[in-house]
């Protein structure tokens, strides 16, 4: 019983006339669980949530919640709900009226209705707002609201069509808590698409970082972070200083490499099957570089260089150091430590760096 | 300074609005009105009263007619929002870009040629000797010629051709603003087509219908070549019996006053029918 995925796509694809949006695309996401799909806008994670949902017929593939094939079930008969990216509240209903929607159409008796909506309102922390207008409420409020409006109905799986991006910062931010808050005491399967890797890496249990229409990984938050397996995961999530080299000498997974510009690098085989004279893309992550002010520090480390100061972009916890390679000219960025340890670097200090081969992930270039 | 000229400006703006509204609306209905209220008593010698108000409404027949008229302008009204409705939600939901264009063109199209020809074009498909009849008769339905024209089926078919276009912009405006999401929220939680038309589509489009409505009402109460062409020697519309006192009768005194029990009449129905169905006059223009 609780081994059956709430939701399981396999080999789903859809064709428009010449383009493929979503080249069979196979996946299963266990019931209570946050999926997120993460990707650049146009890499067909709308086109597939449209699937899910019942709007859009997949042109292969099947679809199956909780075990049983959807493909034939209509949108309004489908035990999916969805939260669309502009939220989608009927304004010409107040806002019971918009959370009732549902539970109407299925013929609930008026007075179960209108307990049922003022459970659920309660549940999203907005008791008593049932009779105001929608256009009264605020962003941060109207997303609760048409998060209620779907759950109500108790659906096997909640799809969030980017509903955080028409907010501010700040509502965001609280936002993307709320919604991990909403999803655990609701305990029901979401599938949340976004662009924002911040939104997917914060909120989900696994996500799948999705790139002309196809599944490049599917993995935790640090997984994808740490352990990422493809050169566009790599560069999608999280920062990186990329490098484009020639594999000079393989030792097993142990690269040694040659960037265009002539550093010398050792990296990690994280791809698989790179061969000397291979092409390389190299990723190395800001806030793995290691920082001193001594040689000495740094040079152990595998890749050491020393480097001036061309720029220090303070923003709080996320300060960066873009740095000039003092051998030959190349620009690094850097994260800058919290520890306050470099908070008087100014331009022009030299400054010593290096970091771990086992930082240095390498794939094979593209094309 | 610049305030003299900023209403120097105002002013300039509104003048040819203003010279419209007085010298073709204002000035022709007061004259209208103070010919309405003088009653004639003898050869050349008029007094002034209500008299020619009364008549409207001790004779039967210029009574009846109004309602008549009224009544046909009302299904007319309600046909075309049946036909037009469709045919808006498809050209402002189901089409896009250059299909779309092509379709609105085509609801146009047929107001490039004067209401004359256009009802001349029924004429010819409604007559005894016309097309409908000739057809029906090949193909063995009727045995001798039928004649199609001069019943009320015939006028409300030229009604509803003549005010399709009225419908159907002001429907598709208001059907173009209705955010597609809205739609597919509707089918997400459950909803059947119907509901959705009724819960969600309708209340959107209410402006639209309410204004279309308006126009077509007072368009078909108003319409007169229609009526005639079509109707024939039985018609019995309102405009028709004001035409008739002014041309034929020679009576302008009872032909205004017609022409005032017509505006307000016509404006009491449209009230009426706004504050029965719950809208506000307000509340379609402000959208």
């Amino acid at each position: 019983m609780t081994d059956v995925p709430d939701l399981e796509c396999r080999a789903l694809s859809k064709r428009f006339d010449s383009f493929e949006a979503v080249k069979a695309i196979s996946f299963e996401v266990p019931k209570g669980s946050f999926f997120s799909i993460l990707g650049p806008s146009g890499c067909g994670k709308t086109t597939l949530l449209r699937m899910i949902a019942g709007f859009q017929a997949p042109t292969s593939g099947d679809l199956r919640i909780k075990g049983r094939s959807v493909l034939d079930v209509p949108p309004n008969k489908r035990p999916v709900s969805m939260v669309f990216q502009h939220l989608a509240l009927f304004p010409m209903m107040n806002i019971g009226a918009n959370v009732g929607f549902g539970l109407r159409q299925r013929g609930v008796g008026k007075a179960q209705i209108k307990a049922q909506v003022d459970r659920v309102l309660e549940r999203v922390g907005l008791a008593g707002v049932a009779d105001r207008s929608v256009d009264s409420l605020s962003g941060g409020q109207k997303q609760r609201v048409a998060i209620a409006r779907c759950m109500v109905l108790e659906p096997d799986v909640l799809l969030l069509d980017e509903p955080l991006g028409a907010l501010d910062l700040k509502l965001r931010e609280h936002m993307k808590i709320e919604l991990k808050r909403l999803q655990s005491e609701f305990n029901t399967t979401f599938v949340y698409i976004t662009h924002d890797q911040s939104e997917a890496l914060v909120m989900s249990d696994q996500i799948a970082v999705m790139n002309r229409g196809v599944f490049e990984q599917i993995g935790t938050a640090k997984e994808l972070y740490y352990e990422p397996k493809t050169a566009f995961v790599a560069g999608f999530v999280g920062e990186a200083n990329k490098y484009r080299a020639k594999v000079s000498r393989a030792n097993g997974k142990q690269l040694e490499l040659l960037t265009e510009d002539g550093i010398a690098l050792h990296g990690l085989d994280a791809g698989g099957g790179l061969r000397p004279g291979d092409a390389a893309q190299v990723f190395v992550r800001p806030e793995a570089i290691r920082l001193s002010r001594r040689a000495a520090d740094t040079q152990d480390l595998g890749n050491a260089s020393a480097g001036v100061v061309d720029s220090v972009l303070f923003n709080g916890a996320n300060s960066q150091l873009i740095l000039r390679d003092a051998a030959n000219g190349a620009e690094i960025s850097v994260a800058l430590p919290q520890t306050g340890a470099f908070r008087d670097l100014n331009k022009g200090d030299t400054v010593y760096f290096g970091w771990e081969p086992e930082q240095t992930r390498c794939y094979r270039a593209e094309g | 300074m610049s305030k003299d000229g900023s209403r120097l400006g105002l002013i300039l703006l509104m003048a040819p609005l203003l010279l419209w509204l007085v010298t073709l609306i204002i000035l022709p209905h007061i004259g209208l009105f103070v010919v309405s209220l003088s009653e004639k008593v003898g050869v050349r010698t008029y007094e002034t009263g209500f008299g020619n108000y009364a008549v409207f409404f001790t004779e039967p027949l210029y009574w009846n007619t109004f309602a008549r008229t009224a009544y046909m302008s009302i299904m007319a009204t309600a046909l075309t929002l049946l036909i037009g409705f469709p045919v808006a939600y498809y050209i402002a939901k189901l089409t896009r870009g250059r299909s779309k264009t092509t379709l609105f063109l085509m609801c146009l199209i047929p107001f490039w040629v004067s209401e004359l020809v256009r009802t001349f074009g029924w004429m010819i498909l409604l007559r005894e000797t016309g097309v409908l009849s000739s057809f029906l008769q090949y193909l063995g339905v009727i045995n001798g010629p039928v004649e199609f024209l001069y019943n009320d089926f015939a006028i409300m078919t030229g009604l509803v051709y003549t005010s399709m276009l009225f419908m159907v912009v002001p429907l598709v405006t208001t059907l173009d603003s209705l955010d597609d999401s809205l739609i597919e929220a509707g089918y997400d939680l459950g909803a059947s087509s119907l509901s959705i038309l009724r819960e969600i589509i309708i209340p959107h489009a209410m402006p639209g219908i309410v204004s279309g409505c308006i126009v077509v009402f007072m368009l078909s109460l108003g319409n007169y070549l229609t009526p005639i062409l079509l109707g024939g020697k039985d018609s019995l519309w309102f405009t028709g019996l004001i035409y008739s006192q002014f041309i034929t009768r020679f009576n302008w005194e009872l032909g205004s006053a017609f022409g005032f029990l017509l505006l307000g009449l016509s404006s009491v129905i449209v009230f009426a029918a706004l504050k029965l169905t719950g809208q506000s006059l307000g509340k379609t223009m402000g959208r």
